[in-house]
């Protein structure tokens, strides 16, 4: 804020302040007696006022109130750029609270680093905290039971379309994933994508039509093995779903699988790391990789 | 002043009273859907156009704009009239400000559910009917200041001193916060970017309920608490202090309701100060209107629209020690996102503004229609109960389940990681909400009755009699 708004901003507001005190301070001076107890107007045949003094506690907590807002805004920032005696901001009262948090939390913390994953998975107390940080970072797209919902993989049906390692399951959680499945439309045609409907319903072990799937083998073998593999093992280093195993995370009616052939997918997972940080990413990467052990 | 006609101009106040009871009931019958919706999605039957999204602006323009709005009309073009002595200045320009109010609410009642907004809480409503909102409002202050100009009493009344801050603030506040740029017929997007966007949303939000909700209806307050209860205001002096600090400080109030955000610390710090000084002049107004009814106390046993009044003002003055206490930073870290605020405007809205509305319009409809009462005192009475249950049912779940969602939300672990999930939040809030949901019924009941009875008063009435102009010239 420049110099002229800063100025802008006190004038006004010590005017206002002054006038509001100046207010009540002429209106409360005794008056003398006026000849009749109303102020004589009358309007509309019946309408006529008092002048009674102002009640003395209204006039109290009026005082008390301007009182309270001086001796803040001499505390606190409010006056333009006057930043305050006490040096106060909200970012400096975010940092404090947030120091204070992990000091509190450090040692906890620093018992938990000397784990590795797959033993923070087997530790009660990591596991606690791991479940409370996945209800409230993980839950709304993965379901608090972990198992997904359509459009969100399951997290506890040992798919993994990114790698199941520790490792890959922890990369996936703090940097995040972009997944991106093309569409096929321009290529395939209404009847190809039919055909290579059938065909990966086949891989999958799915009832289908036989004579379209055997139609689709080659366009799958032309278009889709680059990726998901010749068999339909698919890649995790892409994060191309294996077709093999009949767990389907866009849904796996014959007209969902054909709409993700037909149209493609997006499917972002956001990165963790900047919001959780490296000690909470590992509770969480522990309490997904505990959900595994347990089935 | 030779040819001044000599009767008031009610037509215009007869249509707005009118409309009022249609607008409160459908608003408020929005309102138990959505509030019905909290507890039982499904109740959008899948519709994007009954989403809770789309109607719950609907349910805040009907309320707001619809009743208040036509509440205010009716009783501001009554009241002016009556107190300066002289009919409606431009009588044809108020027949067009009645039509013209009326198509904007039917165009935001199209719009809203079609998915059209700015986005603007309060100010949803696109730029064309933006638009023509500011046209209505300045025909609206032409017959107004009209009237004021050409009275034959010395002396402004005071009732007048609040409808004519409120008409020219409204007017400021509408027109700053909708400079927008249209890209479209139903598209537009602010001249403000950012943080400056929200600070300009929030002084005309919080404004509006300053002038719209709280100083137009105190202008309404003075005129029908001293004629129901036979008595003159308390205090001049009182008029004069609350009335130049409630306009000049609640300007600033509007960033408290941004704390804790990106709004400059400065900014947030004279937002809650000046909220804190509002707290007295607010009371000033119900000092006065409470203190004018001492003297006649016992009229309350047997006049309901003395009942609605006074708890009216009652309300009034909880809520706005409530409000000062909520932008109180610490205490709004927990309060804010909360089903408290929630309650804490429907204690205003339902409270107050709909207390004092139907107060007025039940001391307003018989006088309008020329009959000497309403049809039926007792239903009056009936309505009074039905609806003081219904607010005291909607505002106090809704501050517990705020308070219990407040600390939900900020309750941590030994480990540092939130003791609760959102969602265990919304389900602790689900018996509040069914509470919720019966004062709200309670309330639109006490609408329905209040239909009955206005019906069976103007069904029994004559055509009604132009009233003759005071003339005496005193005040």
């Amino acid at each position: 804020m420049s110099g002229f708004w800063s100025w802008f901003v006190i004038t006004l507001v010590v005017v206002n302040v002054l006038a509001a005190w100046w207010l009540i301070w002429w209106t409360s001076r005794p008056i003398p007696r006026e000849e009749s107890e109303t102020t004589q107007h009358i309007w509309d045949e019946d309408l006529e006022e008092y002048n009674n003094p102002l009640p003395r506690w209204f006039l109290n907590l009026f005082y008390l109130t301007i009182v309270f807002s001086v001796i803040y805004l001499v505390l606190y920032p409010g006056l333009g750029n006057f930043s305050g005696l006490l040096g106060w901001s909200q970012q400096g009262q975010y940092q404090a609270e947030v120091e204070q948090a992990e000091a509190r939390f450090a040692e906890r913390f620093a018992r938990f680093a000397e784990l590795s994953l797959e033993e923070l998975a087997r530790e009660p107390e990591a596991l606690a905290a791991g479940h409370n940080l996945y209800m409230n970072h993980c839950a709304a797209c993965h379901g608090s039971d972990a198992r997904g919902a359509v459009g969100f993989p399951n997290l506890r049906d040992g798919d993994w379309l990114w790698g199941g390692s520790p490792r890959a399951i922890r990369a996936s959680i703090a940097r995040g994933r972009t997944g991106v499945m093309p569409g096929w439309e321009a290529v395939l045609g209404d009847q190809g994508i039919v055909e290579v409907t059938e065909f990966t319903l086949a891989l999958s072990g799915r009832e289908h039509d036989a004579e379209l799937a055997t139609a689709g083998a080659p366009r799958y073998q032309q278009f889709c093995s680059a990726c998901h593999g010749e068999s339909g093992q698919g890649n995790t280093s892409l994060g191309a779903a294996s077709l093999r195993n009949d767990r389907w995370v866009h849904g796996g009616s014959r007209e969902q699988i054909a709409d993700v052939i037909r149209r493609g997918r997006t499917n972002i997972m956001p990165a963790q790391l900047p919001i959780l940080g490296e000690q909470r990413v590992d509770l969480v990467t522990a309490y997904v990789l505990s959900l595994n052990l347990e089935d | 002043m030779e040819n001044q006609p000599s009767t008031y101009n009610d037509q215009v106040v007869r249509q707005f009273a009118l409309m009022t009871i249609v607008w409160g009931v459908v608003g408020m019958a929005v309102g138990v859907l959505i509030a019905a919706q909290l507890l039982w999605p499904a109740l959008n039957f899948d519709l994007p156009w009954l989403s809770y999204g789309r109607i719950r602006p609907l349910h805040t323009n009907a309320v707001i704009f619809a009743f208040g709005g036509s509440a205010l009309f009716a009783t501001s073009y009554y009241i002016v009239q009556r107190t300066c002595h002289v009919p409606l200045f431009a009588p044809r320009l108020a027949s067009f400000t009645f039509w013209g109010w009326q198509s904007i609410i039917l165009a935001a009642a199209i719009t809203l559910p079609l998915g059209i907004t700015q986005g603007k809480e309060y100010a949803e409503l696109e730029w064309p009917i933006a638009l023509f909102i500011a046209v209505v409002w300045i025909a609206y202050a032409v017959v107004f200041f009209g009237t004021i100009i050409k009275r034959r009493v010395q002396h402004i009344y005071v009732a007048n001193w609040f409808f004519a801050a409120y008409i020219i603030t409204i007017a400021v506040l509408h027109i700053v916060n909708n400079l927008v740029i249209p890209v479209g017929l139903w598209k537009s997007y602010p001249i403000y970017s950012g943080v400056v966007d929200a600070m300009v949303q929030w002084w005309y939000g919080h404004n509006a309920v300053g002038f719209f909700l709280t100083a137009a209806f105190l202008g309404m307050m003075y005129y029908f608490v001293p004629k129901q209860a036979q008595r003159p205001i308390y205090s001049y002096r009182l008029s004069v202090v609350h009335f130049w600090a409630l306009i000049s400080i609640y300007m600033w109030a509007g960033p408290h309701h941004l704390h804790y955000t990106t709004l400059p610390d400065w900014a947030q710090s004279l937002g809650m100060v000046f909220s804190l000084m509002l707290l007295a002049p607010s009371w000033g107004g119900m000092i006065n209107g409470i203190m004018t009814l001492s003297g006649a106390w016992h009229k309350l046993r047997t006049d309901p629209i003395l009942k609605f009044l006074i708890v009216s003002l009652s309300f009034y003055g909880m809520t706005t020690f409530e409000g000062p206490m909520m932008s109180i930073k610490t205490v709004n870290a927990l309060s804010h996102y909360t089903d408290w605020t929630v309650g804490h405007v429907h204690a205003g809205a339902l409270g107050w503004v709909g207390f004092i509305s139907i107060g007025s319009l039940y001391a307003l409809i018989p006088r309008l229609w020329g009959r000497e009462q309403m049809y039926s005192i007792k239903a009056m009475d009936l309505h009074f109960w039905v609806a003081t249950i219904g607010v005291v049912l909607y505002i106090a779940s809704m501050w517990m389940a705020g308070v219990m969602q407040g600390l939900m939300w900020r309750a941590v672990n030994e480990d540092g990681t939130l003791a609760y999930t959102f969602i265990e939040s919304l389900n602790a809030t689900y018996p509040y909400y069914a509470i919720r949901l019966l004062g709200g019924v309670l309330y639109l009941g006490g609408m329905l009755i209040m239909v009955w009875n206005v019906w069976k008063t103007i069904a029994g009435a004559e055509r009604p009699v132009a009233q003759p102009v005071v003339t005496t010239v005193s005040a």
